[in-house]
Parts: C-alpha cells; structure tokens; sequence
C-alpha cells in the first residue's frame, strides 16, 4: 500500500477516501511520517503539495464534443479503440497540413462555403429582441417561457396539414400535455430520465444499436438502466426492422423505449411509416413506454410535419409518451441550449401532477432555464411571418444536405465505384453511415486527408459541391485499393 | 402533487394577489427604487455589441467559454493571484450558482464517496435539495442566534472542529443567505484555522460578489483569505445579481488545487458530470459576462451600476431601521438591520408571524423570516415597519 497506512479499524471517511486515494496513486511512493493524508492537503504545509483531489483522474475528452489529445501522433490514433471518437478526427483534421483536408465529422450545419450558419430570421429575431427596452432579465420559472412552451408543444405534437400552428393536438387541447423548458436536447432527455427514475415502475430503458454517443450516460445517470434493440443492420445498411420488432416484443411490460423521432444518429436510417405503425402497435401492446427524442424536426426532410409524424402517430392513439425536443440544428441555436421535455398523459389531473414533479428534478439542477435562446424561438414561432422564413431557411438547410447526398451519389455512380450506394440517398438528416470500414477511412484519411470517425460515419453538413468529387474520389479509391 | 417551491413560490401567490399595498419581499432579485427589474446598462451596451459582431451560435466547449473562465477566476481571486499565476484553478462554466454548485456536488460524491457536506444553519432554500439529489449526505453547523439576531461564532466553530476529517464546509463567500449576517475577518480567519486544523475542505457559495458592499475585491476577501493560505477549495460563482443576469444562467464552478496537473484532472472530470446533464453550457451570458470585464469602460462602468445597487440596498436598510426604531415603542434593538449584509436580512420572524406578514399586511416574504431588500423602496419602508411591529408584538 506504499508505505501509508490504512486503519482497519475504523471507515471513517477520510479512511475511505484515503484508500480511493491510494488506488490511484500507482508509482507514488508516500512517506506516511511526512505525507500523510490527513495533515498534508489543506495544512498549508510546504513539503510535496498532495491534493485532496489527486485521486481525480484525467479523463479522456468527450468522444463528441471534447477538444483535448492536441497532440496525438496520427499513427498512434489508427491503433486507438477511441478512433471512432469525432474529437480525435477534428484534433487530427486541425494538425492536418493539406489544402485539400475534409472534415466530415462535424455535427453542426455548415453552409456551401464550410461556415457555421445563423438564420436571418434568428438576427432578426435576436435584433428585436435586444432592441426592446421593455424586456427584463428576471429568472423564468422553473418550467422556463410560457409561450416557449406552449408553441413548442404545437410544434411538434401539432395536426396534420399544419399551416401556421392552428388546429391544435387533442392532446394538448384536452391539457393532457406538459412541456418544460429545458437545455436543448441533452437537458430535455436527462430531466425526462429522472422523473422516470422516480416516478415510473419500469426503470429500463432501451436504446437502438447504435445511437448517439451521449445517450447512454444522460440515462444511466439519472438512474435508469440501459438496454438496446437492434436497430442498423450492416449488411443492407438499413434498418432491421425483424430484429428490431424481436427485441421489443421480448422487453418487459411497461419498459421504456428510446425512438429517434425522425434522421437516426449516427445512421440516417428510419422506419417507414408503415414500419412506424407496426412498432405503435407493438409497444402499445406490451404497454412499452415511448421517449421520443427529436432533434432534427424539419431538419431531416424540410417539411416539420412529416418530420414529426412518428411522434404524432403515437399521440393519436391517445396513449402517454415523452418527447425531448431540441432545437440546436432546426433553429440553428446550438450554443443558446434551447430545448423542451414535452409528457403526453392520460389526464389533465396527472399531466398537472407531473408537470410539479418535473420542478422538483429540475430546480436542484440549475433553478430556472436561460432566457435568451427560448425567447428567440418564441418570438419565430409566435409571428406567422417569421415562422415562415423560419420554414423556407430551414428546407433550404435541409435540401443543401439531400442534394450533397444525390452529389455524392450521382459521383459514385459516375465514377462506376464498385458497390450499391443507394443507402446514401435512402438514409436521411445530418449523417451518412457509408459503409466503409475503418481500415478504408484510415486509407482515405491518410491518401486524400478526408476525416471521419472510423465507423464510416460522415457529416453530410460538411460536405460542399465543389468538395463531392474529392470525397467521390477517396472512397472509390478505398473501395477498390482497400479491403 | 410537489408542493410549491418556497422561494419562487412566494413570486407566484405575489402575483395573484392585487392588493394595492402588496409588497414582494420573496425572492432575491433587484428591484430600483420604483420596485422595478433592473437590466445594466453595461449589459444592454454589451448585448448591442454581440449583435453587431455578429457572433455565432455554435457549441461552447463543455467547459464554457474559454474567455469567461479566464476573466471568472480572475475576478474572484484578482489576476496577479499565485492561484492564477500557477494555474492552479480549474474553472468551469455552469448554469449559474445552482448549477456550479450541483457540479461540485456531483464531483463529491463521485470523488470523496462519503464525505459530508456542512451547511449552515440556516442556509439557502436549496442547498439542501441539490446535495440531496446529487447524493450527498448532509449535516448542519450552528450559524444564526435568534437571541442576539446574530453570528453564533462559537457554536458554528464548535460544530466545523466536530465533524470528521475531510468534510466540506459550505461558507457562504459573503452577504450570506438568508441572514445577511457574515463573519468578521477575524472571525473568517479562525474559520479557516478550524478547517486546516482538520483537514476539512472550504466550499464556498459565492453569489453576490460585489452586491453585497459594493466593491468586488472586499466581497472577494473571504475567498481570498483562504487561497493565500494555500488551502484547496472550492468556489461557486453566480453573476445573477452582481450583473442582473438572472435568467441567462451564468455563474462557474472553481476548484482552486495544489498543482496545475491536478486543476487538470478535476477539470476534466467535472466536464464528465456536465456533458450528461446539458452537453455545453448556454453562451449569451457568458459572452455577456467576458464582454463586460473584458472591456475596461464597461468594467470600469459596472463598477459604477454595482455600487448604486448595493447603495441603494444599504440606505433602504437604514430608512427600515430607522421606521422600526421610530414606531416601535418597546425598547427592542432593531440595529441587527443595519449589521446584516447583502440582498436579504432576516427579520427574526417566526412561521406564524411571517404569515401575518402575508395575509394581514400583503407582505410577501419567505417563512424563515427572510426579507429581500432588494424589494423595498424607500416610500415603503413605513408600512414595512408596521407590518413587522405587529407581526412581531401581536402574533406569536
């Protein structure tokens, strides 16, 4: 044990934290006359300065958002199991020295010309919003914006043929309802998490294989359990639907059910409608409990209310579900952390009763949501006209990326690259599984300084017309050259 | 059904009263002397210049915005600072007081399995709820003394060199809430003999750094104190009420450590607990924030706005204290006002009285006894003092 120590008798805290301590210290000598722990921290003493917070190990960056490793050597990366991490490909991407780089696992919209986009609508949105000397700073309530709130709900759970948000959701009519600010998505599926944690019977939650990175920890730490179902099937790069439907029907009663509302991440691949109808039916039948997470409602295919339709189907049908919306990529908000935790319940009575437990999660966690990007929102969704150049500027973002998918498509197919690449135009929203295997993207990251995670995974956003033929040419080149 | 909550509670029923003597002395957000939210200047200047840059909305780092964390720490410890100097502090941003303060929780309780936070008694509403949801075990230390509306020193000495080895302390950096009574230097000093003597950790909470005398550096001392003795703590900061900030959730959780490696290690693993909760914190206030104190007119500016704030505090309490001490005809000392600090003072009401406050005289206030008086102007402080006369005299 080094040299320190441990008293057996007792499991005093320090006791505790001191064995926690020592585990970690491998190759600290500690000289227990000089150095113990009790005495050294916080003593002011001026040996050896030991912390009380030495046992906090260095963590790796986040596989998605973090931006640490600046210097890992390329080579070292190939033989890395984390490769698969965006981080380590824009930390690669940015020592890269080549004119001719690509950056494909970006996760924001860029525009033609590679640059992150602020909607006009949002400016003006923002202008107003900045010009108005009435407008006070004082704290939200814990739900965050009335309206915020209110027109979120209609946003997504909103009738069919919506034209400008009238004709209304039964649901949110009958005050079935309640939607809570929250920080966009993440904070929307954490705060969802742990009212299930405490309130719901079932405390597992199935997840698709694969999803996005985060899911996994936002539930396991709010106490949930994690399970997944099958989801992409790599062999038609599509979806399995038969393996999927197996997985469900053998969850237990009253689980809870992850859906990606519309543009699955990491895989573009959703349900048809049919499909989508199939597994309604299912999960109603095994009373299986729907969270929805919708982060790219009119993102994925330019029209809102096709984009929210999975999640409408299953309101329709008068049952309860979650929805976490975020609106980083529709409204292009990413940084304000706009976001809403809608609860569809059976009773006004419980949506009400529920809405006061949601409080209670979320005023231990940070009190009250940020203003500023919700109020943006609001001011859009609340004046028709802006909520239609909300809509014209969000199709526009969302056809760039279907039209770089037919580019990119149309280029492979030019350039007879061996292969069916339909999937690339088949899979929608932000991001492409292409199929290709780590051993090519290493290829094609070392020959063409083209960088995506090694999954194959790669961000449409990045991609620009005058950048497809170079893609096209990479992964020919990788298909035909690479194994 | 949750109950309300009691603090922002008090807010809702105010607003479904229409009394027209009404009086809202619940939560603790600044109000001038027309009882009016207040938006900074120097706010609304830095806001016109984030529109005009044009800035982006792109992620923030899950560890906030590097500019901000810069000019955080340094406000808090002053940039010529050892800590700073050494790089020492790992600083990240969080959603406000609540939020840094929930990092911290979560970094204890995944870190120091077992250790116990101190919380004094009494202490903000929900300091409570958050080491309860994060997971971590409790217990209080003697703070106020009803019979003298004061610091029970010895008793809250007594209770930090009783609790075991290696406990966190919460100290409120200044203008401590609910009481708005605070330590005096040489009170904070045999503070933090008592908490190096047993090792125990400093955590401070601190949410008025300005607000409460006026001038950052003094409000910072507490803080300060503890630093230069080479001691590792822990600090929340809140820009909520310093920068009117309120509701954009602005504030940093600091971790002030032995060497810059393990700021390092702490930094990194606080960013583990964030990603799970909200990914990335939001960045209009931030940008607000290091806009301002980067800038020196606007520093130099918002000095000037802080000062008439806490002035504005300062001379409601002695027009309050003056009322009391000119109606109340029993010989009781209500000097305690004018010793308190800060947004808040705690009148020495108990439940009952403080619902009398309520129902009788239309005072909205928080059952522990707590006036905010952020929300008294000058024109009101007669009627105040009735209402607390009788509260006091006639209810028990």
């Amino acid at each position: 044990m080094h040299g320190v120590n441990v008293s057996q008798s007792s499991s005093s805290p320090a006791d505790r934290r001191l064995s926690a301590l020592v585990r970690h210290l491998e190759g600290h000598s500690m000289d227990s006359a000089n150095h113990s722990i009790a005495a050294a921290p916080t003593s002011g003493s001026t040996g050896a300065r030991i912390s009380v917070f030495d046992h906090v190990v260095r963590a790796p960056e986040d596989p998605i958002l973090g931006v640490i490793l600046t210097h890992l050597p390329c080579s070292l990366c190939v033989r890395l199991s984390f490769l698969n991490f965006p981080v380590v490909v824009t930390v690669a991407y940015n020592k890269d020295p080549s004119p001719a780089k690509l950056n494909l696992g970006v996760g924001a919209y860029r525009t033609e010309e590679g640059k992150p986009l602020v909607l006009n609508v949002v400016r003006r949105a923002e202008q107003m919003l900045v010009n108005d000397s009435s407008r006070v700073k004082e704290y939200l309530p814990i739900v965050g914006l009335a309206d915020f709130n209110k027109l979120s709900a209609k946003l997504i759970l909103g009738a069919d043929r919506l034209v400008y948000l009238h004709g209304t959701s039964p649901a949110i009519q009958e005050n079935r309802v309640t939607t809570v600010q929250c920080l966009s998505g993440t904070g929307s599926l954490r705060v969802g998490a742990e009212f299930l944690a405490r309130h719901y019977h079932q405390h597992t939650i199935y997840i698709p294989l694969p999803t996005w990175g985060n899911h996994t920890k936002v539930f396991g730490l709010a106490g949930l359990s994690v399970k997944t179902y099958r989801y992409y099937d790599p062999a038609t790069r599509g979806l399995n639907f038969e393996g999927l439907l197996e997985d469900l029907r053998s969850a237990p009663s009253g689980a809870i059910v992850l859906l990606h509302a519309c543009a699955h991440n990491p895989t573009g691949v959703d349900p048809t409608t049919h499909q989508w109808e199939q597994i309604r039916q299912l999960m109603r039948s095994k009373a299986l409990l729907p969270f929805f997470d919708s982060a790219y409602q009119g993102f994925a295919s330019g029209n809102l209310d096709a984009d929210a339709e999975s999640v409408r189907m299953f309101v329709r049908d008068g049952g309860e579900c979650l929805v976490a919306q975020s609106f980083a990529k529709n409204m292009g908000l990413y940084g304000e952390r706009v976001g809403a935790l809608s609860i569809v319940c059976r009773t006004a009575d419980v949506a009400g009763r529920v809405e006061s437990q949601l409080k209670l999660v979320i005023r231990p966690m940070y009190s009250n949501p940020p203003i500023h990007g919700a109020s943006i929102v609001s001011t859009i969704l609340k004046d028709r006209t802006m909520f239609q150049e909300w809509t014209i500027e969000l199709k526009a973002m969302a056809d760039r990326i279907i039209s770089m998918r037919q580019q990119l498509f149309d280029a492979l197919r030019g350039r007879g690259t061996p292969g069916d690449w339909s999937h690339i135009i088949k899979q929608i929203g932000m991001f492409t599984f292409t199929g290709l295997n780590s051993e090519q993207v290493a290829f094609m990251r070392k020959e063409y300084h083209i960088y995506m995670t090694s999954d194959g995974r790669i961000s449409m956003a990045g991609l620009s017309s005058r950048t497809v033929p170079h893609l096209a040419d990479a992964i020919h080149a990788a298909v035909t050259r690479v194994a | 059904m949750a109950p309300p909550d009691p603090i922002l509670g008090v807010s809702e029923a105010f607003k479904a009263d229409d009394h027209e003597m009404k009086l809202n002395l619940g939560v603790g957000a600044y109000r001038t002397e027309d009882l009016q939210p207040y938006v900074l200047n120097v706010v609304k200047k830095a806001e016109n210049l984030m529109l005009e840059r044009g800035d982006n909305k792109e992620y923030l780092p899950i560890e906030g915005l590097a500019a901000f964390n810069k000019v955080t720490a340094e406000l808090l410890f002053g940039a010529d600072n050892a800590v700073i100097q050494e790089q020492r502090v790992a600083t990240v941003q969080g959603l406000s007081g609540t939020g840094s303060l929930r990092l911290a929780a979560a970094l204890i309780e995944r870190y120091f399995p077992g250790s116990k936070v101190l919380i004094s008694s009494p202490t903000w509403g929900n300091h409570k709820n958050i080491f309860n949801d994060a997971g971590v075990p409790w217990s209080e230390y003697r703070y106020y003394d009803p019979k003298t509306v004061g610091l029970d020193f010895d008793g809250m000495i007594a209770d930090i060199k009783a609790a075991p080895e290696g406990t966190f302390v919460l100290l409120h950096g200044c203008a401590h809430n609910p009481t708005g009574i605070d330590p005096t230097p040489e009170q904070w000093e045999r503070i933090a003999d008592v908490i190096q003597e047993k090792s125990h950790i400093p955590f401070f909470d601190v949410a008025y750094q300005g607000f409460a005398s006026g001038s950052l550096d003094k409000d910072a001392s507490s803080v300060r104190l503890f630093a230069a003795r080479g001691m590792e703590l822990l600090i929340a900061q809140s820009y909520s009420k310093n920068l009117g900030l309120y509701a954009e959730r602005i504030g940093a959780i600091n971790v002030v450590c032995s060497t810059s490696e393990v700021a390092k290690g702490v930094k990194s693993q606080l960013k583990r607990i964030a990603r799970p909760m909200y990914s990335n914190p939001p960045i209009h206030g931030a940008r607000i924030v290091a806009n301002v104190v980067g800038n020196s007119d606007l520093f130099n500016e918002w000095k000037e706005e802080m000062e008439l704030m806490a002035g504005r505090i300062m001379s409601v309490r002695k027009k309050l204290y003056d009322s009391l001490s000119a109606k109340d005809n029993s010989g009781k000392d209500w000097s305690f006002i004018l010793k308190q600090i800060g947004m808040f003072s705690f009148t020495g009401l108990n439940k009952a009285q403080t619902e009398n406050m309520t129902s009788k005289w239309h005072v909205y206030m928080t059952k522990d006894g707590r006036i905010s008086l952020a929300g008294l102007s000058s024109a009101k402080c007669e009627y105040l003092a009735d209402a607390i006369i009788d509260s006091f005299h006639n209810v028990s």
